[in-house]
């Protein structure tokens, strides 16, 4: 590519939401305004290190109020959640509380991985994100534990009061899986 | 001493030499275990916190009440676990709102939380509790291994709520790994990420094996003969992603790879088969048979 060919990216200020911010501030992510675009995040983050996943444009995006563009991109779910790039900010600003925090608004509007709502009805039908299966269990038994674990598995009851929790959360309607189990 | 034990749900629902070799040692270490009937998930830091907080208190909430109900302190024996469970019980402790709104959905099913107990890891209990020198007593044999400990990312962070110090060079571990007579490997980028957490393992595994490629290859360099971690997560990861490198990539990964118990207990005269280390993708049993 010739560098006469290279397009800037424009930012419109009419299309900014300059509300992501504050929001994020009531979120608990308090000291995003002091970040100074450093890159200490990106340098530590080790699933930027081979994707074009970028914390420190996730942090300059919402402090611009790219909303959309934060909330509809798949690079939201490139983090591990691992705290480096938290451990080691000169600002000690938020910075994976901050992806968490816009997860969280990406999935209110129904912008979650197909993969993570099949993992989550796992969670509403047995109150397990990895439930036990038959080879696991055959090796529970071969070790002289108790064929199912003393968890949700053993316990009906407790099943019921994980799934009632759930649906009172909506976390049901919110995974796409409203009313069922 | 006294624990409600937390098995969480990879260790019990697919690793379960993790959970045998965790109740066989701490039991004769003088840690009696009394287990949190009808447990569920915690819920998971990465997942179900990544897409809503509120439920995500919740459910931990639950799952703390059951420990006040009997009036223990709750062990981890996972990371993620940990995670939650100490920053949700942080919340309940000192956010009355947030406490306030837990109980509220809690009163649906006819519970309540106080947060009234601690959460521990067990590499906690272990090392800050039991003590490495009481440990050290109760080991019989030496295992000759070299090993590459292997952390994990929520045991040590975030820091505030943790007990550790540094997240850099922690050396806890390192130090038990090294009383049961194994020689614990420096290895480039010891601290990284196992590639599983946040969702990723279930939403991007390719993104989740190459980090997994690039820290067992970091521990083959070393010579490791395995790799001792203190998170089923982790371990599953580290442990299944093998041979899911395998058959991606044609590769031919062979690590085996060991939660601390389970070394510790080999250490202390147990039966490796009876902690399930052949139960492993790569086969644990080969490490002992020397």
């Amino acid at each position: 590519m010739k560098l006469s060919e290279v397009k800037k990216d424009t930012v419109y200020l009419n299309r900014l939401d300059n509300t992501l911010p504050t929001e994020l501030e009531e979120a608990g992510i308090t000291k995003i305004r002091s970040c100074l675009q450093c890159g200490s995040c990106t340098a530590s983050c080790p699933s930027g290190r081979r994707t074009a996943f970028r914390t420190r444009l996730v942090i300059r995006k919402a402090l611009l109020g790219l909303k959309d563009e934060l909330l509809k991109g798949e690079d939201l779910w490139l983090c591990t959640t691992c705290y480096t790039c938290y451990e080691r900010c000169p600002r000690k600003i938020e910075v994976t509380n901050t992806i968490i925090a816009l997860r969280n608004m990406a999935a209110s509007k129904g912008l979650m991985l197909q993969r993570h709502k099949e993992a989550s009805a796992l969670l509403l039908k047995t109150g397990h994100l990895v439930p036990i299966d038959k080879p696991s269990e055959e090796k529970r038994s071969s070790l002289g534990l108790l064929t199912a674990p003393p968890t949700t598995h053993s316990y009906p009851d407790a099943l019921q009061e994980v799934q009632t929790l759930l649906r009172r959360l909506e976390f049901d309607t919110l995974i796409g899986q409203r009313g069922g189990i | 001493m006294d624990y409600a034990l937390y098995l969480g749900c990879i260790a019990p629902n697919r690793y379960p030499g993790i959970e045998a070799s965790v109740r066989g040692t701490l039991e004769e270490l003088g840690v009696r275990l009394h287990d949190l009937r009808g447990a569920s998930c915690c819920p998971a830091p990465g997942v179900v916190k990544s897409f809503s907080k509120d439920t995500w208190l919740a459910l931990a909430a639950r799952n703390i009440s059951l420990a006040e109900d009997l009036m223990k302190n709750l062990m981890t024996i996972c990371n993620g676990c940990y995670g939650t469970l100490k920053e949700a019980n942080e919340i309940l402790k000192t956010n009355e709102l947030l406490k306030l709104k837990a109980n509220e959905a809690l009163s649906s099913i006819g519970r309540s939380v106080n947060g009234s107990i601690e959460i521990r890891h067990i590499t906690e209990v272990l090392y800050n509790e039991i003590g490495l020198d009481s440990i050290r007593e109760h080991v019989k044999r030496k295992i000759p291994l070299k090993a590459a400990a292997h952390y994990g990312c929520h045991l040590l962070k975030p820091s505030e709520l943790r007990p550790w110090g540094s997240t850099e060079r922690p050396r806890f571990l390192d130090e038990l790994i090294e009383l049961t007579g194994a020689t614990s490997v420096p290895y480039k980028d010891k601290m990284m990420c196992c590639g599983a957490g946040g969702g990723v393992r279930a939403g991007a595994i390719d993104v989740a094996l190459d980090m997994t490629m690039e820290k067992i290859d970091n521990v083959l360099n070393a010579g490791a003969d395995c790799i001792v971690d203190v998170c089923p997560f982790c371990h599953l990861q580290l442990d299944a992603g093998q041979l899911q490198l395998n058959k991606k990539l044609e590769a031919k990964y062979n690590v085996p790879v060991l939660y601390y118990t389970q070394l510790l207990g080999a250490s202390m005269g147990f039966d490796p088969l009876k902690m399930g280390v052949q139960q492993n993708t790569v086969n644990g049993l080969r490490l002992f048979q020397r």
